[in-house]
């Protein structure tokens, strides 16, 4: 279907304005369109009409914390174009429509050679939309360095200097994750959020304070919460208390990265997160290049991993070695750990992560004006279809979607 | 004149979509014959609408072949403010419909010559070959459309200031600030409406129970504008019990007595023809 076509979804329930509703929906030229204006000023009908079978058609899946998958990790890759291409593809599977590729701490000639070579590039039917980097570390704290190389990790004594001379290029940079303890975080996260650059904070010792202080500055994100930052405690709450501070300008929003493959994060853990600041509630994967294979014994680069009972190990111990479960799978645990709306479920991972990235306007819901991209589910939130920018991009086996007098 | 006295308001919807869809379908209406509805808004025919689109969904009519003039629509309304026509037929009816846009006629109250639309809007029905059925509400003061008591019984299309009691009644729609409320609105006239070739008028509700035994039971009167409507020859009053508590009790055993005559019009087997004959 050529995109300046105007196409109507019917028959389906639409996830807008925090709730599913029986609506069309209807799309031209990539975007939602407003259906009153078009019958009313233009006086016509759509070209296509697209039968969704009462399927929930909810908004793209956005993935802001992913390394890897399908046996590519962004991070060790021989070649970064043909290996972003190959994970894009595969995400839409799993319902994501964008995504920032995921660069841990790496030396510096990695971040020189990478960096450039991952842009900001468009979705389609070759694979989900990157919305640009998202650079965990190398400045964190080496205590709470979890697989990250300790050799690598630096201190911001330079300030935004050694960000610089670390990063080489921030052109295509999305979000940074920095410990908010590090020196200089006042004048980095200045710099980089007048560079709308997303500062996260994690990886980190910091207490509740130096939470609130990076907040104040201007970080807006906390980075795969309850993992790898001090443990909550009473008296010394560390990151986790900033999802109850009081601390935070009023029209400000804390958003937190949460892993919620069942492995990561206790459902107890996810419970008090939701139930403590659901506004803040941004479903990450954190997959690593195992995500999306087999079980089983897999080589990818250096390392051997086994892959049993949805778990990924090193190898013949039972040494977990990062998150394998798709954002279909991670949005279908969270709504049975937590048991919120499956409204809520969805904004987690579409209008959520997109609010943390402050381009709600476009991505992340289903509003007039915003671009096209959406995921048709079934009542179980099964992914039955991807659509990116109006185009249908990925359709399960056996799932038929009937279109004017034919099926796609 | 018939009055045909339901249950409920909503048998009153069913009735009356029951109806609509009937005049479609004998109708036969087809590319090169369209049948032409007048339709008003309001709470009253919302159930009406309901009812046609479940009718459409289940594949027992289509408005393909339909063409449909709106009675009225405020002036200097935002066209998307929920309170606005246009907003009201968009989301109860049209959008659920396979209704072809380019057949759909509102007034429009944002228009730069307010008189002109007016007049090009008699043209457009006229061009359409008059209405075929115009179905409309009425107010608890007998107002039909935005003709309002005191409004001439052979008005046309016009701009109309809107009376006080008017602005104090909508007010509740309009976040019960009266300043809110549109002092003015295009509407088709009484004239406009007596010329379509058939009218049903749906009321109910104790509130409009004194309108309705003033619209059947006394003459003609400008004050009470639907009254008009006793000299139309294909009137059809369709109310609930409750609209009835102000009428002779005479008039309503009359009009009860020929509902059998009268339930014969929405029946599959006999045309619309035939029976609208007897009276």
């Amino acid at each position: 279907m050529s995109s300046f076509e105007l196409i109507q979804f019917i028959n389906c329930k639409i996830l807008r304005n925090h709730k599913l509703i029986q609506e069309h929906l209807w799309v031209r030229n990539g975007k939602i369109i407003n259906p009153e204006r078009v019958f009313f000023d233009e006086k016509i009908k759509a070209d296509i009409v697209v039968d969704c079978n009462g399927c929930i058609v909810a908004p793209g899946f956005i993935d802001i914390q992913i390394n890897g998958g399908f046996g590519i990790d962004f991070s060790n890759c021989e070649s970064i174009e043909s290996g972003l291409n190959h994970v894009a593809k595969n995400l839409l599977n799993s319902g994501v429509t964008s995504f920032c590729p995921t660069i841990v701490t790496s030396p510096n000639d990695v971040y020189k050679n990478v960096l450039p070579r991952i842009k900001k590039n468009k979705g389609g039917s070759h694979g989900a939309t990157i919305l640009g980097i998202h650079l965990e570390g190398p400045f964190i704290n080496i205590n709470k360095k979890g697989a990250h190389p300790s050799e690598c990790i630096k201190n911001l004594d330079a300030g935004f200097q050694s960000l610089i001379e670390t990063y080489s290029t921030l052109e295509n940079v999305s979000i940074i994750t920095l410990a908010p303890e590090l020196k200089q975080m006042d004048e980095v996260i200045r710099k980089l959020i007048s560079l709308e650059i997303t500062v996260s904070v994690g990886h980190s010792m910091g207490n509740l304070k130096d939470g609130e202080d990076a907040i104040i500055s201007g970080a807006s994100l906390i980075t795969h919460l309850f993992n790898a930052m001090l443990p909550f405690h009473h008296r010394d709450p560390g990151l986790v208390g900033l999802l109850a501070s009081n601390n935070i300008p009023l029209e400000r929003t804390v958003y937190f990265g949460i892993i919620s493959d069942g492995i990561h994060t206790h459902p107890a853990a996810l419970r008090i997160a939701y139930r403590t600041h659901p506004d803040g509630l941004v479903l990450v994967t954190d997959g690593v290049s195992a995500m999306g294979l087999e079980e089983g014994k897999h080589n990818i680069g250096q390392l051997s991993v086994e892959i049993k009972n949805g778990m990924a190990l090193v190898a013949g111990t039972t040494t977990l070695c990062g998150s394998i479960a798709t954002m279909e799978t991670c949005v279908n645990i969270f709504l049975k750990a937590t048991g919120c709306s499956i409204e809520y479920a969805l904004e987690a991972a579409s209008l959520h992560p997109a609010e943390a990235l402050g381009i709600s306007h476009i991505k992340g819901t289903l509003n007039f004006g915003g671009d096209a991209d959406f995921v048709f589910l079934d009542s179980d939130l099964n992914v039955l279809a991807t659509w990116i920018a109006g185009e249908c991009v990925y359709k399960k086996e056996n799932v038929l979607i009937k279109q004017g007098g034919g099926i796609i | 004149m018939r009055l045909v006295i339901l249950e409920s308001s909503d048998s009153v919807a069913e009735w009356a979509a029951k109806y609509v869809m009937k005049r479609i379908k004998d109708f036969e209406a087809g590319p090169s014959k369209y049948f032409v509805l007048g339709l008003p808004t309001g709470s009253t025919p919302y159930g009406m609408y309901q009812k046609l689109i479940e009718y459409y969904k289940a594949g027992k009519v289509s408005f393909k072949f339909v063409k449909t003039f709106n009675m009225d629509e405020y002036v200097n309304l935002p066209r998307d403010h929920p309170e606005s026509y246009h907003f009201y037929m968009w989301n109860n009816f049209f959008k659920h419909i396979d209704i072809d846009p380019k057949n759909v006629h509102i007034l429009n109250g944002n228009a730069t010559d307010l008189v002109e639309e007016c007049s090009s809007y008699e043209n457009e029905i006229e061009k359409a070959g008059g209405i075929d059925l115009f179905v409309g509400g009425i107010g608890p003061d007998g107002h039909i459309a935005f003709n309002e008591p005191g409004s001439s019984l052979v008005s046309r299309t016009r701009v109309k200031t809107l009376a006080h009691e008017t602005l104090e009644a909508n007010a509740r729609f309009f976040g019960n600030d009266i300043n809110k409320v549109p002092t003015q609105a295009l509407t088709v006239g009484v004239g406009t409406v007596m010329d379509a070739k058939e009218v049903m008028i749906l009321i109910t509700g104790t509130h409009k129970a004194f309108a309705l035994y003033k619209a059947i039971e006394e003459g003609v009167s400008h004050m009470w504008t639907v009254s008009a409507f006793q000299q139309h020859p294909h009137t059809l009053f369709i109310c609930d019990e409750d609209a009835t508590l102000e009428l002779k009790v005479k008039t309503v055993k009359y009009f009860k007595a020929l509902s059998a005559v009268h339930h014969k019009l929405i029946e599959d087997t006999i045309p619309i023809e035939r029976s609208r004959s007897i009276h």
